[in-house]
């Protein structure tokens, strides 16, 4: 596609057995840049993603998304990934006897759509390499689609996918959770590898870390189911270093998680 | 009321079905006695299933076909279901008649019997007698053994003697057609000690035009140290009440595999029990069930340890799709004083849709203290995060299930040796997906 991707929220209210999780969250994503969405636990910013994607779960009541001007709200979930929406979770589920290999061969396929599948040679090549780039055994191919995986080998096999599957925009929810550094840096090396205009990224956590390491162009801060402060790399670092009640403080919140009943 | 049974056919119909095979004058008593025992014997008790509406008897018993020279005269649907290309041994029946056998002449020479059981029954009188219907399955178990010994047609006789070791596998097909046609083969497989044998069987019926009853019986005895390995796959049309029944005895260090595919569409009830009778034997059951549309059925798998020092293992898996509903019932029984022996089994079951359901049924019967045994067991419904997972990545809601249900067989169906017979199933069941998407 020639067009450079762009995501756009506008408004987005969804709500999880009738409780309302996130409050009108404005936002757009463009190729080429990187997004960041950083804030406490219990504010809702996993809730966006895995609205964004579909998950059955979560319902949206009010607002508009759309990628490169398509309705992304009226999709299933499987016709979103192929219009190029990615999620790379932070609780991948687990497939008993569907290997990695083949569940990434129908993926990509789905995608190519039929008479156009990716030849088995081709997609060994592009397999094998970039395991090798996320420093993976080759024997995760053969394994069954995350079982018995560490967190840590779910969450590259998790940007694996992305790669391979090459998406228009990425969302990345809480993909350093669970890492030690250098499974960290070899993410952070395959997410960095897909960088180009034709991607945009949209990165999830709530710690600075991540971002030593893939460097955002936007900071957004969410609190109480929406982005309440938005500024650029600097603000990360204002929040590492200084932590979120300065930000409560300036926006007059005295507690910023939302959903949460005791 | 009144002591009269009624005969639920006319024993002309028995004598004729004897007379036409020119069967020794013992087998046609052995039939007649058996009518008179379906008469009074009730139907099968089984668990959590009920048959009292089955159609049972209603169908033609004997429905006589012509014989083929080759096997390009068998129509395409029916010949996509031959497992192997390559045969040491091919049989094929079509309602009540042989219509093609062969028995390669390395293996003749052998000694090896590969005949259809009333030629058997003539030439090899001696052998038959002593295993047809006698340890394995006894006519008056249930008023179904009953009807198929009064009733049995075709069927085989596989035998092979000492040490003889057959390296490619035996195939039979049996193939029920047409309107109320009924099919009742009866084979009789027997391994004498120290010899090998692989033998698959394929029971199937017409797409469109399938039969009312297929009421068939395998016996299989497995000599000491012998290694026998026995497929069947069943894809018999919804028309169609299939009974199977299997029974197996394993003497001393004999090893015995099952493989089992359940694949038909009407009613059935499968029961597959083996006997483990000398010391260290073993007996192999892999199942793999799948009901597509109104299916229903009962679907059994039980070991006896009779002898110390043996070995079982069960895996059976159960997809049920549609409406339809099935029990998976797994036994392992270990009897007092068959010591250190080891009784394994899983049976699960996965339902796809509201309206599928299905069972599990383990169990444990122990009556020795110096064993092991255990069990997993589990019934589900398709986990929806699973799918949601799958789908997120562009895959459809109907692949994403595809891949679930392979995923859920592949513990059986990866562990079958035989390539050939491991594609066939996946062909059987690839077909009953795609006949879903055209409805």
């Amino acid at each position: 596609m020639s067009t450079a991707p762009k995501l756009t929220i506008k408004d987005l209210c969804v709500s999880i057995d009738g409780q309302e999780i996130l409050k009108g969250v404005n936002l757009e994503v463009k190729g080429g840049e990187v997004h960041a969405i950083m804030g406490p636990n219990g504010t809702g910013k996993s809730t966006l993603a895995s609205s964004l994607m579909g998950h059955p779960r979560y319902e949206v009541t009010k607002g508009e998304v759309t990628l490169d001007g398509q309705d992304v709200l009226e999709m299933g979930v499987d016709e979103r990934a192929r219009a190029g929406l990615f999620l790379a979770m932070q609780y991948p589920a687990e497939v008993s006897g569907v290997t990695n290999s083949d569940f990434l061969r129908s993926a990509i396929n789905a995608k190519r759509g039929e008479g156009n599948e990716i030849s088995l040679m081709k997609f060994i090549r592009e397999l094998d390499k970039k395991m090798e780039l996320l420093e993976m055994d080759e024997k995760f191919a053969t394994r069954y689609l995350n079982e018995g995986f560490s967190g840590g080998e779910k969450k590259r096999n998790e940007i694996l996918q992305m790669m391979m599957l090459q998406p228009r925009i990425a969302i990345l929810d809480e993909i350093d959770s669970g890492l030690d550094i250098d499974a960290l840096k070899v993410v952070a090396k395959g997410v960095n590898s897909m960088l180009s205009p034709d991607l945009g990224v949209l990165i999830i956590t709530h710690y600075q870390r991540l971002l030593n390491y893939i460097k955002p162009d936007y900071v957004h801060v969410f609190m109480q189911g929406r982005i309440v402060k938005s500024g650029g790399p600097e603000l990360a670092e204002r929040l590492e270093a200084e932590g979120y009640d300065w930000v409560k403080e300036e926006l007059g919140i005295e507690d910023e998680t939302v959903g949460q009943r005791v | 009321m009144s002591v009269e049974t009624r005969m639920l056919f006319d024993e002309n119909v028995v004598t004729e079905v004897s007379k036409k095979q020119q069967e020794p004058e013992w087998m046609l008593q052995s039939r007649l006695e058996a009518l008179r025992a379906a008469a009074r014997l009730p139907l099968p008790q089984l668990q959590k299933t009920n048959i009292d509406r089955w159609n049972f008897t209603d169908f033609n018993p004997y429905k006589d076909e012509a014989p083929i020279k080759e096997l390009s005269e068998l129509p395409e649907n029916i010949a996509r279901f031959l497992v192997e290309q390559e045969n040491s041994g091919l049989f094929i029946q079509k309602n009540s008649s042989v219509i093609f056998q062969n028995l390669s002449a390395e293996l003749a020479d052998k000694g090896i019997i590969f005949t259809d059981l009333a030629t058997a029954a003539r030439d090899h009188e001696e052998l038959v007698k002593v295993y047809f219907m006698n340890e394995g399955v006894k006519r008056d178990e249930h008023q179904l053994t009953a009807l198929h010994a009064a009733l049995f047609s075709g069927g085989i006789f596989l035998y092979i003697p000492r040490g003889v070791e057959v390296t490619v596998p035996l195939q039979a097909m049996f193939w029920l057609s047409g309107g109320k046609n009924g099919m009742l083969p009866h084979v009789l497989l027997v391994a004498e000690d120290h010899s090998r044998v692989d033998f698959v069987a394929n029971f199937v019926s017409d797409p469109d035009d399938g039969g009312a009853v297929s009421n068939s019986v395998i016996e299989a005895f497995v000599g000491a140290n012998a290694d026998v390995r026995i497929a069947t796959v069943n894809t018999l049309g919804e028309s169609v009440v299939d009974v199977i029944y299997r029974r197996s005895v394993v003497d001393r260090d004999g090893r015995l595999e099952w493989i089992v595919a359940d694949l038909s569409d009407g009613r059935l009830i499968s029961d597959n029990t083996s006997a483990l009778r000398g010391e260290g034997g073993s007996v192999n059951v892999k199942a793999v069930v799948l009901g597509t549309g109104e299916m229903r059925g009962n679907v059994t798998s039980y070991i006896r340890h009779l002898a110390r020092n043996t070995a079982s293992e069960i895996n059976a898996r159960s997809v049920m799709k549609d409406q339809a509903s099935s029990i998976l019932n797994s036994i392992t029984k270990i009897e007092k004083g068959a010591s250190k022996s080891d009784g394994q089994q899983s049976g699960k079951v996965l339902m796809l849709g509201e309206k599928a359901r299905g069972d599990a049924n383990p169990i444990l019967l122990i009556d020795e203290n110096d064993v092991a045994a255990g069990h997993a067991a589990s019934v589900g419904r398709i986990d929806p995060l699973q799918l949601y997972y799958l789908m997120s990545r562009g895959i459809s809601r109907t692949e994403a299930e595809r891949l679930i249900i392979y995923g859920f067989l592949d513990t059986v169906l990866s562990q079958i040796p035989s390539e050939a017979l491991r594609k066939s199933i996946h062909r059987v069941i690839e077909r009953k997906f795609a006949n879903e998407k055209r409805s």
